[in-house]
């Protein structure tokens, strides 16, 4: 293992970080959920009367912070994609299925079930991070893609 | 008008959360991709968001805890499950899985599709199919 100092960038990591734990906290509090956005999302699948407008409200808010940042504070958002669009499609139905299945992603347990402390999104966490680590690592160092 | 100020509420949480993605990195998914990848040129940038999130989460989620009813009223949606089951595993293994494959999960696949990327269009599309599939097939098993 070798470090990338070139690429790690602890002070914008932490202080972003920070900015999930406001928004993760603010959410909780005002609205009294779990700022999951997974579940927001797959909430809209099977939708119910009152149960629609909110989420695709914070969505909305999710789709215009690159303009916003832009506007505002002068922050341009980097986006690298370096998958092609097979890998895209197949990534996408596995990430869809499996966050559903699991009941929340990075932001449900990894942000906010780690910080209520909940042991079912420690287990989460855990399984969703090896998991990335091993698929990166197969496709990388031993597929050599 | 409490009703009004649910929603704008509920759009300024999520432009400070896109945002704190745009700061820490996370909306690139090559950031991802170079944490996850343990064995190569090594970005451990993650950890300190996760570091920086949980530390302040930890609070709101200790003040929350004293309550029993959100700030705009209605009960509290807080999950109260503590039982490790198979889906919950499995599910987020292959969760895991796609997001190595692409390094897109989905809230920074919705920032990168407001910063005009149609393959985050082309992901978030697959990723609703993903979980329609599952509701159609594996409903059940939750609850």
């Amino acid at each position: 293992m070798q470090i990338d100092w070139l690429a790690f960038t602890p002070g914008p990591a932490f202080l972003g970080g920070m900015l999930l734990g406001i928004a993760a906290a603010l959410y909780v509090i005002l609205h009294g959920r779990i700022l999951g956005i997974s579940g927001i999302i797959s909430g809209l699948l099977s939708p119910k009367l009152g149960d629609v407008s909110w989420r695709l409200s914070l969505l909305l808010g999710l789709l215009s912070a690159p303009f916003l940042a832009s506007l505002f504070f002068d922050l341009h958002t980097t986006t690298v994609i370096d998958a092609d669009w097979i890998a895209i499609i197949v990534a996408g139905l596995l990430v869809g299925f499996g966050a559903h299945y699991g009941s929340g992603c990075t932001s449900g347990h990894g942000v906010c079930g780690l910080s209520r402390l909940s042991p079912r999104s420690l287990v989460a966490t855990i399984s969703f991070m090896s998991a990335g680590f091993l698929i990166v690592f197969v496709i990388r160092h031993v597929l050599g893609l | 008008m409490r009703r009004h100020f649910n929603f704008y509420s509920q759009y300024l949480i999520g432009v400070l959360f896109g945002i704190g993605l745009i700061i820490s990195g996370m909306s690139n998914p090559q950031k991802i991709l170079n944490f996850l990848d343990l064995a190569g040129n090594w970005d451990p940038s993650l950890i300190f968001v996760m570091l920086g999130a949980i530390l302040v989460g930890l609070g709101g989620f200790y003040l929350v805890s004293k309550r029993t009813e959100a700030f705009f009223g209605g009960a509290l949606h807080i999950p109260a499950r503590r039982d490790i089951s198979k889906p919950l595993v499995i599910g987020s293994l292959i969760f895991g899985a796609g997001w190595g494959i692409a390094g897109f999960c989905p809230g920074p696949a919705i920032v990168a599709l407001g910063a005009g990327h149609l393959k985050a269009l082309v992901f978030i599309l697959s990723m609703l199919i993903g979980m329609a599939f599952c509701n159609r097939f594996f409903t059940g098993h939750k609850k």
